[in-house]
């Protein structure tokens, strides 16, 4: 799938983008995550590609990734995961830039000559249909925003609470697949209710731009935050810290399958409901 | 030479890999930084300086070391960074950061620390300056560098125990970032050393670079002339960079980087893990904590524990400036083992009269290795004072029955 597909993803109803981190606790399980996350109404599903230092990531997402690091999870490893799901929506993959920029380093002859491409090459050949790369800022992402042109896949940019207007319009100028709305200040993880950034942050894209899909995500766990997002204007929810908890508890017991459906009903279902 | 002052970039180095939350405040400390800094706007560098003195203690001495001169057989002279307030030149930056947030209106400071000299010297520019200040410190650091824990507490500042990881400088950075991009609209972050995302390399080195500027000018006195080699350790590189900045223009200086050698060189992928802090001669070009720099990894690209006996140098990655002038065969990286750096640390002690900290011993224990000429004047940076570094000392010379150590078996 492409580009294009990230984004029909975000038409007609809402979308619910779940995020979890692969290989936790093992690259079996996480197939089966995806595919229960895609059955309970998931339109994309957002993959992450564990690294050492996950900078833009709170408590609950950094010991899922300590935990696929320690079980070994290698971008080869994952790639292959991609390669191996039977499921039709588009996976996109979030990661931070160091991991990108070594996948190809077998390759580069000097460190001057490091390049991107190879692992968007290999993503896209694999079936990632979009990038996010949360330590990559618009002022570094030329080479790569490059490559993922070539190789026609997303490279989705994050909108923060801080972003100013005129970022915000920058930003909207490079987007392809969808924009991120960063709902609060922070880390990822889940909170008690959906802050009031968020719509001013949603009022200021519109203005921009009126029909480029925006999903919000930071913070958003229950059915209630999920309808007041896409009330308040989102195209889309993005829900992780929820769903590696559930992990978390449940991927001894046998249920977190079952579980991750339900909660990805929960979060369509509030998601529909705030597009009434 | 390409400089960063607009781009970020040193070559290839550098940059400005942060989530777009902290962009808005990368932009305006960048802005600050050209005003303040650069232009002394409000008389910004003339308070600094003035403040430098009265609190600082500033200009520190360059004295020639007459026992190590004999020793080596050529001239040694010491750039006395361990006589700075708070014993460490950590506080030419952090009075340099926690002054430009009050000018930027900012009234909290976090920051990260590894020795917990830089936690301490921005607790103590915090108290004097009037500020809120929060350190994150990892817990591994915290055991090893307790006084420096209290010290920061008595200044009034808060210090959050980082646990994750091998809690050590790495662990605090990514915890310090975190909270900046929570808080970012009233605080700032004083970051330790010339790493991170521009315009930090930058500004940490303007403000560290009145260690070279003095020394530059002593040595017309104190040696006659230039010296032929500056030697400074290296963990980020801000004492090594504030050290070199004014010689690097003085091609005939040689400048050395010394950086922990730990107890084996190289990474051991399987485990993760590098038995050495030796970045910036032996690591690979990645990006960490904001910056393209040389990085201690795995082939994938996994950022790996780091090793050091010395608190202060163990971290993955170093400053990009410095890795530029590396690759300019500007600056010369070289390593020294923890066994080497503790005998330095017993030998400065007992030879000079002087406790080195053990980062600084790395710098000193290079002069055992190098081979330099017998009318050289070598300049040696003693970035702190080794006080805190007692503990581990101790610690670690009865376990090599180091000669030199003294025996501490009767007090235990
Ligand atoms: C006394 C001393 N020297 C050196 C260092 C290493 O830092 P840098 O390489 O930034 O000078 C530290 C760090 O804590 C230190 O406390």
């Amino acid at each position: 799938m492409t580009r294009a597909d990230v984004r029909a993803a975000f038409e007609g109803e809402p979308a619910l983008v779940p995020y979890v981190v692969a290989g936790d606790p093992g690259v079996e399980e996480t197939k089966a995550y995806v595919e229960a996350l895609v059955e309970g109404g998931a339109d994309v599903v957002e993959l992450g590609l564990p690294f050492s230092e996950p900078i833009a990531d709170g408590p609950t997402i950094q010991a899922a990734i300590r935990r696929a690091l320690d079980a070994g999870i290698t971008p080869r490893d994952y790639l292959d995961l991609v390669r191996d799901l039977d499921v039709d929506v588009p996976i996109v993959c979030m990661t931070y830039y160091n991991l990108l920029l070594q996948y190809g380093a077998d390759e580069a002859e000097t460190p001057e000559d490091l390049d991107v491409s190879a692992f968007v090459a290999d993503a896209a050949e694999a079936g990632v249909s979009g990038l996010i790369i949360p330590d990559l800022p618009l002022e570094e992402s030329d080479e790569l925003e490059a490559a993922c042109e070539k190789h026609d896949i997303a490279l989705v940019y994050i909108v923060a609470p801080t972003t100013t207007p005129e970022r915000a319009e920058r930003i909207l100028e490079h987007a392809s697949g969808f924009v991120y709305v960063q709902a609060r200040m922070g880390t990822t993880g889940a909170r008690e209710d959906v802050s009031g950034d968020t719509h001013a942050s949603l009022d200021r894209l519109r203005e921009k731009n009126a029909d480029f899909p925006l999903a919000v995500g930071f913070g958003i766990s229950e059915r209630e935050h999920a309808r007041e997002v896409v009330a308040g204007g989102a195209d889309g929810v993005v829900a992780g810290s929820v769903f590696v908890d559930i992990i978390a508890e449940h991927a001894d017991d046998g249920t977190a399958a079952e579980r991750l459906e339900e909660k990805a009903c929960e979060l369509k279902t509030g998601a529909r409901e705030g597009a009434e | 030479m390409s400089r960063a002052e607009n781009t970020g970039k040193f070559g290839q180095y550098g940059g400005q890999f942060v989530p777009e939350v902290l962009m808005p405040a990368v932009e305006e400390l960048t802005d600050a930084h050209r005003r303040y800094v650069v232009e002394n706007e409000d008389g910004f560098i003339d308070d600094f300086r003035k403040r430098l003195r009265n609190f600082g203690g500033r200009p520190t001495p360059l004295g020639r070391a007459d026992n190590l001169s004999e020793r080596y057989g050529h001239d040694v002279y010491l750039k006395r960074e361990d006589l700075v307030h708070g014993g460490a030149h950590k506080l030419n930056n952090a009075l340099g950061q926690a002054l430009l947030a009050k000018y930027m209106g900012k009234d909290r400071v976090i920051a990260e620390t590894g020795a917990g000299q830089h936690g301490t010297a921005t607790a103590m520019a915090c108290a004097y300056l009037g500020l809120d200040c929060e350190i994150y410190m990892g817990r591994t650091d915290i055991n090893r560098q307790r006084p420096n824990v209290f010290r920061m507490r008595t200044h009034g500042a808060d210090v959050n125990p980082v646990d994750v990881g091998s809690g050590t400088l790495k662990e605090a950075t990514n915890e310090a970032m975190r909270d900046w991009a929570t808080t970012v609209e009233d605080t700032h972050y004083v970051i330790g050393s010339v790493v991170g995302p521009h315009p930090f390399p930058t500004m940490v080195r303007d403000f560290q670079a009145v260690i070279s500027e003095e020394a530059r000018e002593q040595s017309r006195e104190v040696i006659g002339s230039l010296p032929d080699a500056v030697v400074a350790c290296a963990g980020g590189g801000s004492n090594t960079m504030g050290a070199f900045h004014h010689f690097v223009p003085d091609d005939a200086v040689s400048l050395y980087a010394v950086e922990a050698g730990g107890s084996a060189l190289g990474v051991e992928e399987a485990e993760s893990y590098a038995p050495n802090s030796a970045s910036l001669g032996t690591g690979t070009v990645g990006v960490l904590h904001g910056a393209r720099t040389k990085l201690l990894q795995t082939g994938e690209g996994q950022i790996v524990e780091s090793h050091s006996v010395s608190a202060g140098l163990d971290y993955a990655g170093v400053g990009p400036e410095l890795a530029y002038l590396v690759d300019e065969e500007r600056v010369t990286p070289v390593n020294v083992d923890d066994d080497d750096a503790l005998e330095a640390f017993h030998r400065l002690s007992r030879e000079e009269g002087i406790i080195p900290a053990l980062e600084s011993s790395h710098a000193l224990a290079y002069l055992e290795h190098a081979d330099f000429d017998e009318d050289d004047a070598v300049v040696v940076n003693v970035s702190g004072r080794g006080d805190k570094d007692l503990d581990t000392v101790i610690e670690e010379s009865a376990k090599r029955d180091l000669d030199i150590a003294p025996d501490m078996e009767v007090f235990r």
